[in-house]
């Protein structure tokens, strides 16, 4: 099990009590009526199978059920960073 | 209902006319209680034989009044406000105010849970409705939840059997409040007391939970107030 740092409760608490909800930092498409099939089809279904760090969006379900960021490698499970939605702090090597 | 929810249109530009919230405000309570069932009223709990030492008391606070207030602790008016209303602070992050049987949790940053005796829910919830000003929510959410004191010696113990939180004193002193999971289901407890624990359960678990804690209490002695 991980031990998960909620940003918003303050304190680290069990995996039980989140979910993972996928990669983070997928932009919406401004205009989703201009998008040609290919480009909606990325935004929606294509995502990165990365090797090493992360950016997942995790959500504390159980508990505050908010939204955070981590920076998990996927090699080791390690969660390197949690952070705040709206600010991307700059990790060497990160997945985009 | 629908004129009491129907916005206020502007005849011509087709935008809110007044500045004034719009929002249903109604006594939820019927003004008859006595054939009024809270979720665990039909539960048939099973307690240790007479005789035995007692270790865990379970008590169903019932009928309650629920709300969920939502709002900014940046805007002052509103902080200020809620705390005219209610005659305690907004509580910070995991903790909890109580005045008398008026009880506010902290359940995330920009959210609260307030209960009230079911007799007082309309009045507090007009009162907050009036004072309250801008960008806020309050929802009545008396009819999805219950809430389920744990009280007594072993009563820690039922709480180390069921959830992973840690609940030792130094983690969980009396006041603090937090949202887990207890015994697989969301919930939310908070430590009223040295040997008191209240458990804020949704409606549809409260059959399960109920059977889960008389299991886990049987070998402690349980009773039920």
């Amino acid at each position: 099990m991980l031990h998960i740092f909620c940003p918003h409760c303050g304190e680290y608490r069990e995996e039980e009590e989140f979910r993972c909800k996928g990669q983070a930092h997928i932009a919406r498409p401004l205009d989703p009526e201009a998008c040609s099939d290919e480009e909606w089809g990325h935004f929606m279904f294509f995502r990165q199978n990365t090797r090493g760090q992360h950016r997942e969006l995790w959500v504390h379900s159980t508990g505050c059920r908010k939204h955070f960021n981590v920076i998990r490698n996927t090699v080791t499970y390690e969660i390197e960073k949690v952070y705040l939605v709206g600010t991307k702090p700059e990790t060497e090597g990160a997945a985009s | 209902m629908s004129e009491v929810l129907e916005p206020k249109k502007a005849s011509a530009a087709g935008t809110v006319a007044s500045a004034e919230p719009v929002y249903a405000l109604m006594d939820q309570r019927p003004a008859d209680m006595s054939n009024a069932e809270s979720p665990l009223s039909r539960f048939r709990w099973q307690v240790s034989s007479s005789g035995k030492n007692v270790g865990v008391v379970a008590r169903e606070l019932a009928l309650l009044g629920h709300f969920i207030l939502r709002g900014n602790v940046a805007n002052a008016d509103f902080v200020k406000g809620a705390a005219e209303v209610l005659g305690v602070e907004l509580p910070g992050t995991l903790k909890s105010n109580a005045k008398g049987n008026l009880v506010v949790r902290w359940l995330a940053p920009d959210e609260w849970l307030i209960t009230v005796p079911g007799e007082q829910a309309f009045a507090i919830e007009s009162n907050l409705r009036k004072r309250l000003t801008g960008h806020y929510s309050l929802v009545n959410v008396s009819g999805g939840q219950t809430l389920l004191v744990l009280s007594g010696a072993d009563a820690v113990n039922v709480l180390r059997k069921s959830c992973h939180y840690d609940v030792h004193d130094r983690n969980f002193p009396v006041g603090k409040v937090v949202g887990t999971t207890f015994a697989k289901a969301q919930c939310v407890i908070r430590r009223a007391g040295q040997q008191e624990w209240e458990l804020v359960i949704r409606r549809s678990f409260a059959d399960y939970l109920a059977a889960w804690i008389q299991d886990a209490a049987q070998e402690y002695g349980f009773a039920v107030k």
